[in-house]
């Protein structure tokens, strides 16, 4: 092992004399140090991943040992009432999820500049609550006011059901719309902050010009502002929907009667017992999850090359990770 | 001219302001009641008593924040595994963020990214993934295979521990990854040929320099493990719990809603506490200039 570093800095022709070559030794060794724990760590990252994904392939009936290769737990997955149900509730509940939060929290990002500095600070602070809020707490206290808010409204409609000769009224309960409910608290915010971070880093000049070429306020903001902030609507828009997506506590909480989402359906299988079934579903979610990154990710690439950038040191047009979120205020 | 210039500009300084409120009204109105209302019933909630089926009956009482102690393991738990999983993940993810920003050359970007895919994949997968690694069938065997006796790791803190580390180690990794990228190259140099052994450098100027990343990575890391609740019911399985656990507990199982909601605000006091300190440390001297939660 150690006589290889050693020939091939003997084989280096040595420029700077006996010391430099010593320090190139031993920073050669730094190199291989910080390499070698960037491979473990690569490894440490992808190989419980991969682990899901062979075990899912296990032709016997435990996940832990492996009996052969077979696709019988993809077929019982996808043959599973239960399971494509969980999924179609979660594409459902992260789609509007995705959908309602990047309208709104772009909306408010585009206005608050012009509020009254009372009702901006007010924003501000709310949204940062809303963030740093552990999604336990959102959790916990949506359960606690959409309980109280329905057995208070169903009287009520009843009431006005009947008075008005109605018949029964239907009784609003929890289920995907409470759960949608809740996951577009934090993510508004998460699309509010970093369409923000993008205003702030825009060109004034273009949204003047567009004014002093007489284009309306809605012409400018369609075609000069929304343009420009593309990159971060979109992004908030994927974080939102993988938010949704990915949440297993505040739907756990919120949710209805009979009606779970994915993670719900997961967990629950996870507890009564672990078969390969849950790794075939946990690979199909991962195949989903990253087609559909690479796609944005190539999406994204082609678009930065097509605006004639190249890729910054810090890719921030790439949506990383909520991360991203968090440190955008960075720029 | 400007009889009619007048009104038309006043008309339009109206539009503009209705068209703020339009687009400000439909997010305040959801803040306000999913997030502020409900905010305000739990603190209402956490000085109330419990209903004798279980919920809550109106009521006021400090007696469930008097009762917080009895779920100090929990609170203890959080705070020691959080602190403790904060530092790990700092000590794995800065080697990698200066390879990444210093040595990795051309491949930088595609390896970064490679760093926060899993990130984008199922949290609760990848913390299932670490059941079967860690679970009797998994490492423990291959270690008793090894001659190492009976080894138990899942249900230990120190399977949370690993569970919390895999997790979230891409969000310490970036922002360290940010600040280091954006650390001028010329100073290191400059160090080194004032003779300034590597470590020194490190010391006296990258890491200064780079204090604000860490500070991102840790606040980033460290505010959403204390309220972790997967990882825990996972890896720990009921025997390491997080306040996140027993707040489950006290609302889905024991149904004691103001006891629940007195840890709520508890967990919420420590978050904000820590954020505090964040913004604290973060506004001396120059550190600030670089930093912002958000």
């Amino acid at each position: 092992m150690s006589s290889q570093p050693g020939s091939t800095t003997a084989g280096r022709p040595a420029r700077g004399g006996g010391a430099r070559t010593g320090l190139d030794v031993a920073g050669r060794w730094v190199d291989r140090i910080f390499r070698g724990e960037a491979i473990a760590i690569y490894i440490f990252l992808y190989v419980p991943i991969a682990l899901v994904v062979i075990f899912s392939f296990n032709a016997g009936e435990r996940t832990g040992e492996l009996r052969g290769l077979s696709l019988r737990w993809y077929q019982k997955a996808l043959a599973d009432d239960f399971a494509l149900g969980a999924l179609r509730n979660s594409l459902l509940v992260g789609f509007w999820t995705a959908l309602i939060a990047t309208t709104l929290g772009t909306m408010a990002a585009l206005a608050v500049n012009r509020a009254a500095r009372p009702i901006r600070v007010v924003l501000e602070a709310v949204t940062y609550v809303a963030i740093i809020i552990p999604g336990i707490v959102i959790a916990i206290a949506t359960l606690i006011f959409y309980v109280n808010f329905f057995a208070w409204l169903n009287p009520w409609l009843q009431y006005a059901w009947t008075s008005m000769g109605l018949g029964t009224a239907p009784v609003i309960q929890s289920g995907l719309h409470t759960i949608i409910g809740a996951h577009v608290v934090f993510t508004m915010a998460i699309v509010f902050v970093l369409v923000r971070a993008r205003l702030s880093g825009m060109d004034r000049a273009l949204v003047e010009a567009s004014a002093d070429l007489y284009a309306t306020p809605w012409r400018t903001l369609r075609q000069v502002t929304l343009p420009q902030l593309r990159p971060a609507i979109l992004a908030g828009a994927l974080l939102s929907f993988t938010f949704s997506f990915d949440d297993y506590i505040i739907a756990s909480f919120v949710q209805g009667p009979g009606q779970p989402t994915l993670p719900l359906f997961v967990f629950g299988s996870i507890r009564r017992g672990i078969t390969p079934q849950v790794n075939a579903i946990a690979s199909l979610i991962l195949l989903v999850t990253l087609t559909a990154l690479a796609v944005v990710y190539l999406v994204f690439r082609r678009q930065s090359q097509q605006s004639s950038r190249v890729p910054d040191e810090v890719p921030d047009d790439v949506p990383d990770s909520p991360a991203v979120v968090l440190t955008s205020g960075h720029r | 001219m400007t009889n009619v210039a007048r009104p038309r500009h006043q008309a339009g300084r109206w539009r503009q302001r209705a068209a703020t409120a339009v687009f400000l009204l439909p997010t305040s109105f959801w803040y306000f009641l999913l997030l502020v209302v409900p905010l305000g019933i739990l603190l209402v909630f956490s000085v109330g008593e419990r209903a004798p089926q279980g919920g809550y009956a109106p009521g006021f009482t400090l007696a469930n924040f008097a009762h917080l102690p009895t779920r100090s393991v929990a609170f203890t738990n959080t705070l020691f595994l959080a602190a403790g999983g904060t530092v790990l993940c700092l000590l794995v993810g800065y080697p990698l963020a200066y390879y990444l920003a210093t040595r990795a050359g051309s491949k930088k970007t595609f390896l970064l990214v490679l760093v926060i895919v899993p990130f984008w994949t199922s949290f609760l997968i990848r913390t299932y993934a670490w059941l079967t690694i860690l679970g009797s069938t998994g490492v423990p065997a291959l270690l008793e295979n090894l001659g190492f006796g009976k080894v138990v790791l899942l249900n230990t803190p120190l399977a949370v521990m690993i569970g919390i580390v895999y997790n979230y180690l891409p969000l310490m990794v970036f922002p360290l990854y940010v600040s280091l990228e954006r650390l001028d190259k010329r100073l290191l140099e400059a160090s080194k040929d004032l003779g300034a052994a590597r470590w020194r450098t490190f010391r006296q100027v990258t890491l200064p320099l780079t204090l604000p990343g860490v500070l991102s990575g840790v606040v980033l890391v460290f505010i959403p493990i204390m309220g972790e609740y997967l990882i825990p019911a996972l890896l720990g399985g009921g025997r390491v719990f997080f306040v996140g656990n027993a707040l489950v507990d006290a609302f889905l199982q024991s149904r004691n809603w103001p006891f629940g909601s007195a840890m709520a605000i508890g967990l919420i006091f420590i978050v904000l506490i820590a954020v505090a300190l964040y913004l604290r440390v973060g506004s001396r001297g120059q550190v600030r200039r670089d930093i912002s939660l958000v």
